[in-house]
Formats: C-alpha cells, structure tokens, sequence
C-alpha cells in the first residue's frame, strides 16, 4: 500500500504525520519528497547511509562539429540555449533536458553529459527504511529527483509512506500520482482550509481516495473541519494541539517511540487509513 | 522602490502573518503575494474592490489530432516526460506531465501534434487602499518561477512610484522562491524553533546569500522550544545574520487571521513583537 501525506500549506503536520505512521507500520518504507526542505531524516537518524547522486542530462556541443545554425537554439522551448560568440552556451538551471537540440542539430554536434542536481539517501532506522531526496541548494527544480524517489517506490511491495512537498503544483503531483490513497493534513486556520481546498480539488482531478487529519485541533472553532463535514469528507483523526507532542516534534523526536499515548494515537490512524484503503481498492472492482 | 521579500524555507513558520502585520504596519502601498502554489494573503487584507483577473498563460502543451494521427509511436518514443499515453492504439498527451518542450510536435512525420497554450493559473490585482498583486497557479502545473515574476512585473507597472514593496514568497528553496528573489533588496527569513525549522532556515539562507541580499532573521513561536530558539541566535551570530526580533506563540493571533483580520489589528503579544520586528527590519534594510 502507498501513502501519500499532502497539504497544501506548509507547516500543518505532515512530516509529523508521516514519520509516526511509518514509524508505527511493522516493516515500512519513508519517503520524504520534500526534496527542497527535506526533515524526515532529521527525526529517524538512518544507519547504514546509502547515497546516490542524481543527476540530468545536460546538453553540450562540440564545437568542431558546431557551425552555428541555431538550430538547437530556436527549437529549444525553455530558452535554455544561446549563440554568443561562436559559441553554444548553456543556461544549466532552466534546461528540461527534452533532448530536442539533440534530436535535432543537423550535424550531430550536440552530446550530452550528466549535472547532478541532489541525492537520494537511504538508511534504516529501526523498522522503517528511510528514504530522502534531497535538492542541491541553487537548483530550481526538484522534479527529476521525485521522479526517481517514486520509480524506486515502485519496486517496494512494504507499506510506503509519501512525505510530500508543500503546495498543489507539479512536484506534489509527482507525489500523489502513484499512490494508493492519500491523507491531506489540515490546521484549523482559515490558512489551513484555504490551501485543503486545493489539495481536496488535487486528489479529486487524479481521482485519488483520499481522507483528512486534522491536526493542531483547538478547543475553538475550527474552520477546517467545517469545510470537511460541508463537504461529506472522511475525517480520519483529529490530532488536538499539544505542547508535550509539539515539543517533541520540534526536537526531532518521533512520538510513537517515545510515549505509548501517541503510539495508540497513530496505531488508530494506521488502522483507519488502511481500513478506508482497502475498501477503496475493493469499490474499485 | 525597495522590495522587502519575507521568506522561511519550511511552511508554516509565520510568513504570511508576518507579512500582514508588516503592510499594515507601513501603510505600503504595495504588496504582493507570491507563494503562487498556495496564497493565502488576501484571506487578511481587506479589499473593497473587485480584482483584476488575468489567465497565465504557462509552457504551452502538446495536443494529437487523433483523426490524423496514424499511431506510428514515434513522439512516444522521443517523449522523455512519459506524457504520451497509448490505449487501444490511441495515442493521448497527459497534460499534466507534457511540458511543452515541442520534441513530439517536431518529430511526427504527419504533422498530427501540435503545441496550443495552456492557461496555468490566474494573476489578480487588487487597486484601493494599496495595489496588491497575487496569482494562484493551477492545480498540477509546472512553472511557479514564471507566475512569481509575472506578479512582481505586475505590480512594479501598477505601483512604479511606491517606495516599499512587501513581499510574502513561498516556501521551500526552489524555481518560486529563487523567482521571487530576483531583484529584492532585502530579505527577512521567519525561523520557527525546531529541528526541522532550523535545517530548512540554513537552507534558505544558503539560497538567499547566492543573490548577496542583505538578510534579517526573526524568530517565530520562539518560546515553543528557547532552548532552539537560542541555538538559531548563535547560528546567525556566528554567520554574522541580524536577529530582527522574537515573537510568542499566541493563540490571539490565530484568532486574529480566522477572524480576518492582521495580529497588529488587536492588542496581543504577538502583535506587539512583530511591531518591533518591523521597525528593526526596516532599519536594517535601509541602513
């Protein structure tokens, strides 16, 4: 089964939310594909680090073979090439790597060679393999690298746990686009059911089954669990605000080890979430 | 005109909120918001007129004309994006994953692709008290960078002889936050005390000294951990980073953005920190 952990704004909960699931799981797999601002490591600690650069094909001329047709430079879409004094120069950041100077340079000038752009690091940390993509600083998209984090997810037959990035753009879209199910972690601000609505439309475009956590749940009012119950929206589990789990979460410490109350708590959100997998799964057919 | 970007790396440490305080605080006359993937700002600004709205125009995407189409599979083939799908020997772009680069209109021998621009997302512009500029993109698509800078060219053309400009940027460290960097004078970084917040806050900074920006940092909900609070301190003693203020946690001041309103609108803690946050960041900035 695979799970993906989404919301639309930052900072609502769901690394928190990801990390006690899968530390709760008997054998899991965690996936952070917050490659920007990757944390889940930060909590599990892995051993046994694995590290493997990934990288993107960049393209390259060479400059015998170039005679300056600008081919190349007028195909390419993202204006990721240009012609500056006899020679082809390469904006690296913006190149999609299409391949299409390639493809197209009448006098096959144009190779193309590897720029690593993160890494993708794994570990173990007790009963969970922890898998981290992480972007290099500077770099303007992380996609390649979710790219590879979920082609990898894809040989796991263990439970996986998706830490997804922030937003409803195409790098969360990258995320949720295998996954079984989908939980969308919520705050109780007009913030927190701004930025649900767009996840909530995100997962009914893909046709994802999908359900809500509630977290940082205050005895007042709480806007984001109106729009669930306007909406008929399975409410997996209501995660009250706390200071002992906020502080715990903030030192890097993963609930479900360290307190039984919270173990109970993610064990119940476990169950639930595979209870409305499954029937999902079993609709489907 | 100088442009003040708030940023945080991680989500949810406090931007927008910050962000708030500060308009209101300055007066500004213009503002922006260009955390285009998820924005929120407008939910507490106050506007009596409609907006302006625009479609945004993205990568444009690749179509098959399927009655012309003889299924030969060549785009298929030459399509690193994965965004052609075959069923029943029909050949379809899924458009989310095309991104535009042209390769399948370019190789079909029979001229059945081709490339038709996208909406992905819709500028807004308010204009009455102050202009504000702001976007949504749509769900799924791809380039943020662009939609930021459309934004911001929006609001240089709408608000030219304003001397601030207030900026709430995204979260994160990628094509948004580096799009929203571009051109801004100062930036202010709202570091929240955990141990996420605090590797997410090196990150930023890492991306925000690339542009050699001057750079202030504030500490949010700082009395939710001290003991990481104080570790932020020294880290930004030690690189020699301006500590622009601490501010509490306060449940006031969620009330304050349920209710609408900015946390400087009503007498609390919180509000009361993030004013002195301001006037210490404007003093760095022109200093």
């Amino acid at each position: 089964m695979k799970i993906a952990v989404l919301s639309g704004k930052g900072g609502t909960g769901k690394t928190l939310v990801s990390v006690n699931l899968a530390a709760v799981a008997l054998d899991s797999v965690y996936i952070d594909c917050d490659v920007e601002e990757p944390n889940g490591h930060l909590f599990f600690q892995p051993k046994d680090l694995q590290k493997e650069r990934v990288t993107v094909k960049l393209p390259q001329a060479d400059p015998e073979l170039c005679t300056g047709c600008r081919t190349c430079v007028n195909f390419c879409k993202f204006n990721a090439l240009a012609y500056i004094k006899n020679k082809l120069i390469v904006f690296n950041e913006v190149c999609h790597s299409c391949g299409g100077c390639l493809l197209f340079c009448p006098q096959k000038a144009i190779s193309e060679k590897e720029r690593e752009i993160g890494l993708i690091q794994s570990g173990i940390s007790g009963n969970v393999r922890v898998v981290s993509g992480m972007m290099n600083i500077g770099e303007v998209s992380g996609v390649p690298i979710i790219k590879k984090l979920l082609q990898d997810s894809r040989k796991e037959n263990k439970n996986v746990f998706l830490d997804c990035p922030p937003g409803s753009a195409c790098m969360v879209m990258e995320s949720i686009k295998d996954a079984d199910y989908c939980i969308l972690v919520a705050e109780p601000t007009v913030f927190g059911v701004h930025n649900l609505e767009m996840v909530y439309e995100l997962v009914r475009i893909f046709q994802k089954p999908f359900g809500v956590v509630l977290n940082k749940c205050l005895e007042e009012e709480n806007p984001a669990e109106d729009f669930c119950l306007q909406n008929q929206i399975t409410i997996l589990e209501k995660i009250p605000f706390d200071l002992e789990l906020g502080t715990m979460h903030s030192n890097g410490q993963i609930a479900v080890r360290k307190h039984p109350k919270y173990k109970e708590l993610f064990l119940n959100l476990l169950k639930t979430v595979s209870k409305e997998a499954r029937h999902e799964t079993a609709s489907d057919t | 005109m100088k442009q003040l970007l708030i940023l945080s790396g991680k989500g949810g440490t406090g931007k927008t909120t910050i962000a708030g305080a500060f308009i209101k605080l300055a007066e500004a006359r213009a503002y922006a918001d260009c955390d285009v993937d998820a924005p929120n700002l407008h939910l507490i600004m106050t506007h009596i007129s409609k907006a302006r709205q625009t479609d945004y125009y993205g990568m444009e995407k690749a179509v098959i004309d399927t009655e012309l189409c003889d299924s030969c599979s060549i785009c298929r083939q030459n399509c690193r994006f994965e965004a052609i799908n075959e069923s029943n020997g029909k050949y379809e772009v899924d458009s989310y994953a095309c991104e535009g680069c042209g390769v399948c209109d370019a190789v079909c021998p029979i001229g059945a692709v081709f490339l038709q621009p996208a909406v992905a997302g819709e500028l807004m512009l308010y204009k009455d008290n102050g202009v504000f500029s702001t976007a949504r993109l749509k769900m799924g698509s791809g380039t943020s960078g662009k939609l930021v800078s459309e934004v911001k060219k929006q609001l240089k053309q709408e608000a030219a002889d304003a001397d601030l400009v207030i900026i709430d940027g995204s979260p994160g460290i990628g094509c948004p936050v580096i799009a929203s960097l571009n051109g801004a004078d100062m930036v202010l970084i709202v570091a929240e005390p955990s141990l996420s917040g605090i590797s997410d806050m090196k990150r930023i900074i890492a991306t925000a000294e690339k542009f050699r920006i001057k750079i202030g940092v504030c500490i949010n909900k700082y009395d939710t951990n001290k003991e990481l609070a104080q570790k932020i301190e020294a880290f930004c003693q030690e690189r020699d980073l301006s500590i622009v203020g601490k501010i509490p946690f306060d449940t006031a001041a969620i009330k304050a953005i349920n209710k609408g309103e900015v946390i400087v609108d009503i007498d609390c803690p919180a509000g009361w920190a993030a004013t002195n946050v301001f006037y210490k960041t404007l003093k760095l900035m022109n200093s």
